[in-house]
């Protein structure tokens, strides 16, 4: 075991601005070797750790290891580096730049659940992610598992999963009726353990440093450092490590500070909530005060809204988005996301019937929880956030009447950005 | 020993036979998809329940004995 660093930055160790792939030799140096724990150890470690996903969903890691480990003719562990949220970069920096601490954490979750093989799936859009993987994967030797590298398709539900195991499996990148579910049945018909790479990242250094120094950072409840991307109206919009129990001003702070005043901020992206500014800055990065104001850091995305824009205006945009990623194979999500986008559009636009919200907020009601996966559920936790923080400004909306500048939310390829703002992906900067 | 109804969402085609054969347990939403306010299903409206199953021409309508 090699001396454990103190503080931050914990996973964005070594990582310089603009750089290239970190070395095999390099992540040694900063990390040390990669360290043989027992199975039944690591699984214990982890859970002592108090890590949990954070792919959006925050389940707790042991579990999800110890739920698969128990089974047997385990598949693959799936590294699940889709990062389908359109303003989240941290998975991507992960996979292009610290390569080596995702496959370490891949290899011994595989150890850990009994699997043999690990495959790292990633957007086909992410082609520095691709290379970094593949070369990672060349350099590496002595692993026990065979690792392989492959790309999807893109799209908000592609990440989900089932939709992953149903692309790899050889069918469309949507997701499927579970249960069962991808621990009971995964890709080839096998137990699978499916992570987000920041979990499998952190994992990696639970593993080596263990928990007690996993835990020196953050809170009892939300222990450890979290890779947070912060982006909208602040001076540098990047990836960024921070210790949980961090107060949201500090996390501004972290990215330059806000450009101007702010109104809102979207907490945990497009699946997240908008909380009031003025709710916000009394907020720490924690499970418990987010939960306060009804939201969870989610995929890990901060998105910080200045008063020269809309928030009526934005939201409606991201919301048609969200109608529009559908998979379309459920008719509560297919139908009722669109009519929401549309009964919103019509609201921003100033052109909505009398009693339009009332009727929206009972499709938000009627629509939970009946798609096939989380996708209606996320699409409408934000909508019911956006009618609550942006009521004022709804009430007067008409059309044409609406002065303010476009915020320019990123929404995937479909988007028209805004100049300059093409690097906001890539922008990575190591505190 | 009690049943729970589920539906699976990617199945159902928006038939409605469902809803006219369980009104008690399912309405349809303004899209003429199905609802199920209580997954739970009364004891004694498990055979109706079991009918309506039957009559989903896509197997969409699921009906799970939770047994102890
Ligand atoms: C519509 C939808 C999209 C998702 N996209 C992603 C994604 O791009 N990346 C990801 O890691 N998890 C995504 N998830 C969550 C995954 O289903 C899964 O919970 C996660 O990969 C598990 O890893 P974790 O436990 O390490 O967080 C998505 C979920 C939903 C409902
Ligand atoms: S709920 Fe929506 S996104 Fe999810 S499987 Fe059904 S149609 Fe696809
Ligand atoms: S009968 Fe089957 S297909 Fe028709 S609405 Fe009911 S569940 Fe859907």
């Amino acid at each position: 075991m090699s001396a454990p660093h103190h503080g931050l930055p914990r996973l964005l160790a070594g990582l310089e601005p603009g750089g290239a792939p970190m070395s095999l030799a390099g992540h040694t140096h900063i990390h040390g070797p990669l360290p043989y724990i027992a199975p039944d150890q690591l699984i214990e470690e982890v859970g002592r750790s108090g890590l949990r996903g954070r792919g959006g969903a925050d389940f707790p890691t042991a579990r999800k290891l110890r739920a698969v480990a128990v089974r047997r003719r385990v598949g693959p562990v799936l590294v699940n580096g889709s990062e389908t949220e359109p303003a989240s970069a941290k998975d991507r920096l992960l996979l292009a730049r610290l390569p080596h601490l995702v496959l370490d954490g891949a290899v011994l979750a595989a150890g850990a659940v009994g699997a043999s093989e690990v495959i790292v799936k990633v957007g086909e859009g992410a082609a520095d992610a691709l290379d970094a993987l593949r070369g990672a994967v060349s350099v590496r030797d002595g692993d026990r598992v065979r690792i392989s590298v492959l790309a999807g398709p893109e799209g908000y539900v592609t990440g989900e999963e089932s939709a992953v195991v149903h692309f790899l499996n050889g069918g469309p990148a949507k997701p499927t009726f579970v249960p069962p579910r991808p621990f009971e049945r995964g890709i080839r018909g096998r137990p699978t353990l499916i992570q987000n790479p920041e979990t499998l990242a952190q994992l990696a250094l639970v593993a080596r440093f263990g928990s007690s120094w996993y835990r020196e950072l953050g809170t009892l409840a939300d222990p450890g450092s979290a890779l947070v991307t912060i982006t909208g109206s602040v001076r540098h919009p990047g990836v960024y490590e921070l210790a949980f129990g961090t107060p949201m001003s500090d996390l501004l702070d972290a990215a330059g500070g806000p450009v101007e005043p702010l109104q809102a901020l979207l907490v945990g992206g497009y699946f997240g909530t908008w909380v009031d500014a003025s709710n916000a800055v009394g907020l720490r990065l924690a499970r418990e005060d987010l939960r306060s104001v009804g939201c969870s850091l989610g995929s890990g995305v901060l998105i910080a809204l200045g008063e020269s824009a809309c928030g009526v205006h934005e939201s409606a945009r991201v919301i048609s988005y969200l109608a529009s990623q559908s998979a379309g194979q459920c008719g509560p999500c297919l139908y009722g996301l669109r009519a929401i986008a549309d009964s919103f559009g019509a609201l921003a636009d100033g052109v909505a019937e009398p009693r339009e919200r009332d009727r929206l907020l009972r499709w938000c009601a009627d629509v939970r929880g009946r798609g096939a996966c989380h996708h209606p559920d996320g699409a409408v936790r934000f909508v019911e956030s956006a009618l609550r923080v942006f009521a004022r400004d709804l009430e007067g909306h008409p059309r044409g009447r609406c002065d303010a500048l476009p915020a320019g939310l990123p929404l995937g390829d479909s988007a028209v950005q805004p100049p300059g703002s093409a690097n906001r992906r890539t922008r990575a900067l190591a505190r | 020993m009690s049943a729970t109804l589920r539906i699976n969402p990617i199945a159902c085609e928006a038939h409605g036979l469902c809803v006219e054969l369980l009104p008690e347990l399912i309405r349809l939403d303004d899209w003429g998809y199905p609802i199920l306010d209580e997954s739970e299903v009364p004891s004694d409206l498990i055979g109706l329940a079991r009918r309506a199953v039957d009559a989903c021409p896509t197997l969409a309508l699921l009906l799970d004995d939770d047994r102890d």
